[in-house]
């Protein structure tokens, strides 16, 4: 190859004009922000604000209440999600005609809209006539204010709700994962004599153990990042039992118009989601490294 | 164990992306496990099959029925299409439309031209400047956009774009995970071909254009459809530029006016459906497409 660096920024620039206008520009314009008391009513930066909307997010209540309704949403979703799609995937893979049917089941929530699923899963769970009352009376649950509007479950029902729509997502990574094993080893196997169940836990669950840690990591970040779902189903309520990270940070902006207050938010949110990225993509490049430098 | 780890390389090698191997059920195994394991899938389908099926039975029962209650729903036989009448009958939904389809259109139209431009420069040429714009990729696919929604707001503003459908396009343009993909791709290509383009005195622009491009169909598919889907589907960015109703794209302006419907559930379930529609028409037609894309980007990206 010649050197052609004139011609290549052709190819480069509308590429990289773009991705500094909207993406690297307003990074860094959000890490200034976060010093200073902007605002939408005034023009500018305005006044410097030294580490005071940092201060002030540390000494709010409902920045915790957010990172931790954010944390407990990442952990009543995660576990499930990764582990189902892990059930659904494994038992789809040993399905010899039809699998369209079950990709088609559990695949399809995840390219719908999140007010699409919003909307059904408010309904479903509406108090007393909803669908999800039905079986609710049958194992004998109160059915109350309905899951939503009590601030005890509310965010299990986005939860709920999360699972179905996203479930998609991990199931076809892990069955990419399964369809990569090689058939000989579940034969070698069976004729050693090892069981189906033995044959999962020995052999499936450690050869896909990369594409478990990757389900985990981009998992995580996906919780970290929630927003449609909670503004959709509860608004954060009731009061602001599930406002989340991402809530908070556009109600302080677009609400209260606290650029500056809801930057520094931003940019601690955005630091934690950086490293939970950064350690996916270490995993992810040491794997690939690890396949192609054989 | 060695045997084992590189037949796996290898067949790893062959990209996730992959078309699904033909699979037949693992032999050896009891017929009972294999009983038990089809009835356990079927129940899981089933469930995961319910929430839908529930809101379009729900979108064909007249309102004053879906009122009553989920019982009522599922025992009323007389469908109709009175809800989706009413909700085309009102005009927004078209506006919606037309601002979902313009905006996802336009959005994957520059994407792919983009990312698949830059995506040339780094697989094919060499220049100055060639680590430095590759960290930047790399670096954007750690960058949580949805984060930046403050910054980029305030930037819309002052760009005087808010409430036009540029500030549902342009920030979505740059698409890292795109230019991933089409690296991947393109790096896979074979070089003899171009050179055969090049001894006849073709420019770069023609290799790119007359000879790569053509050769990629199948990826460029997977990305326009990937990028339609998740600009569709995006709330969170059009929700804040766009205030005016006319222009909203179709979830906005569900989310929107919902609370409007009151107890009209059948027309909210229509709606929902409305909205979901054209994905479920591509998801039929591309699934192949859209699955591989999905699988590829969670893997790369």
């Amino acid at each position: 190859m010649r050197h052609r660096t004139p011609q290549a920024w052709l190819f480069l620039t509308p590429f990289v004009v773009f991705y500094v206008a909207f993406m690297i520009g307003p990074t860094v314009w959000m890490f200034f922000a976060s010093f200073f008391h902007t605002s939408t009513v005034h023009s500018g930066l305005g006044p410097f604000a030294g580490l005071d909307n940092y201060l002030e997010m540390f000494g709010r209540a409902d920045f915790w209440s957010a990172l931790w309704h954010t944390l407990q949403f990442t952990l009543y979703t995660v576990p499930p999600l990764v582990i189902l799609s892990f059930v659904m995937a494994v038992l789809t893979n040993r399905v010899a005609r039809g699998q369209w049917f079950f990709r088609l089941a559990f695949f399809l929530p995840f390219i719908l809209p999140s007010a699409t699923i919003s909307l059904i899963w408010v309904f479903v769970f509406t108090p007393s006539t909803g669908l999800w009352s039905l079986p609710a009376r049958m194992v004998g649950l109160e059915p109350g204010a309905g899951i939503l509007s009590d601030p005890s479950t509310a965010m299990i029902g986005i939860a709920i709700a999360t699972i179905w729509w996203t479930i998609g997502f991990n199931f076809v990574l892990f069955l990419a994962g399964l369809q990569d094993i090689p058939r000989e080893l579940y034969e070698a196997a069976a004729v050693d004599g090892a069981t189906p169940w033995q044959q999962i836990v020995r052999l499936t669950v450690p050869l896909l153990n990369r594409t478990t840690g990757l389900v985990i990591l981009l998992q995580i970040i996906a919780s970290l990042k929630i927003f449609d779902q909670v503004y959709l189903m509860t608004e954060g309520g009731p009061g602001i039992s599930t406002q989340v990270a991402l809530g908070l940070i556009t109600d302080t902006a677009f609400t209260s118009n606290r650029i500056g207050a809801a930057s520094a938010a931003s940019v601690l949110l955005f630091l934690i989601i950086l490293v939970i990225a950064i350690i996916q993509q270490v995993v992810s490049r040491v794997g690939t490294a690890r396949e192609e430098g054989s | 164990m060695t045997a084992i780890d590189s037949r796996t390389r290898r067949r790893n090698g062959v990209s996730a992306a992959a078309p699904a191997a033909p699979t037949t059920p693992v032999r050896g195994g009891g017929r009972s496990f294999h009983v038990i394991s089809l009835v356990i899938l079927v129940v899981l389908a089933i469930l995961w099959l319910i929430p839908s099926v529930f809101a379009v039975k729900t979108s064909l029962t007249a309102n004053g029925v879906a009122a009553l209650g989920a019982q009522e729903i599922l025992t009323e036989m007389r469908p109709t299409l009175e809800s989706y009448l009413t909700l085309m009958r009102q005009g927004d939904i078209w506006n919606w439309y037309l601002s979902s389809f313009l905006t996802s259109i336009i959005t994957a139209v520059l994407t792919l031209l983009f990312a698949s431009m830059a995506a040339f420069a780094l697989s094919r040429l060499r220049f100055r400047g060639r680590s430095l714009v590759y960290l930047l990729v790399i670096i954007g696919l750690m960058i949580p956009s949805q984060v930046l929604i403050v910054p980029l707001f305030e930037e819309l503003r002052i760009l005087q774009l808010l409430n036009t459908y540029w500030a549902v396009i342009l920030p979505q343009v740059p698409s890292v995970i795109a230019v991933f993909i089409f690296k991947k791709f393109f790096d896979g290509v074979p070089k003899e071909l171009e050179e055969a383009a090049r001894v006849d005195g073709a420019g770069l622009w023609r290799i790119y254009w007359s000879v790569i491009m053509p050769l990629s169909r199948p990826v460029t598919a997977a990305v326009a459809i990937l990028t339609f889907v998740w600009t569709w589907n995006n709330l969170l960015l059009p929700l804040f530029v766009l205030s005016n109703p006319a222009l909203m794209t179709i979830p906005v302006g569900l989310a929107t006016v919902q609370g409007t419907f009151g107890l009209r559930y059948a027309d909210i379930q229509a709606g929902a459906i409305l909205a979901a529609l054209p994905l479920v028409v591509l998801y039929m037609f591309f699934q192949r497409q859209i699955v591989e894309g999905v699988t590829g980007s969670g893997l790369k990206g």
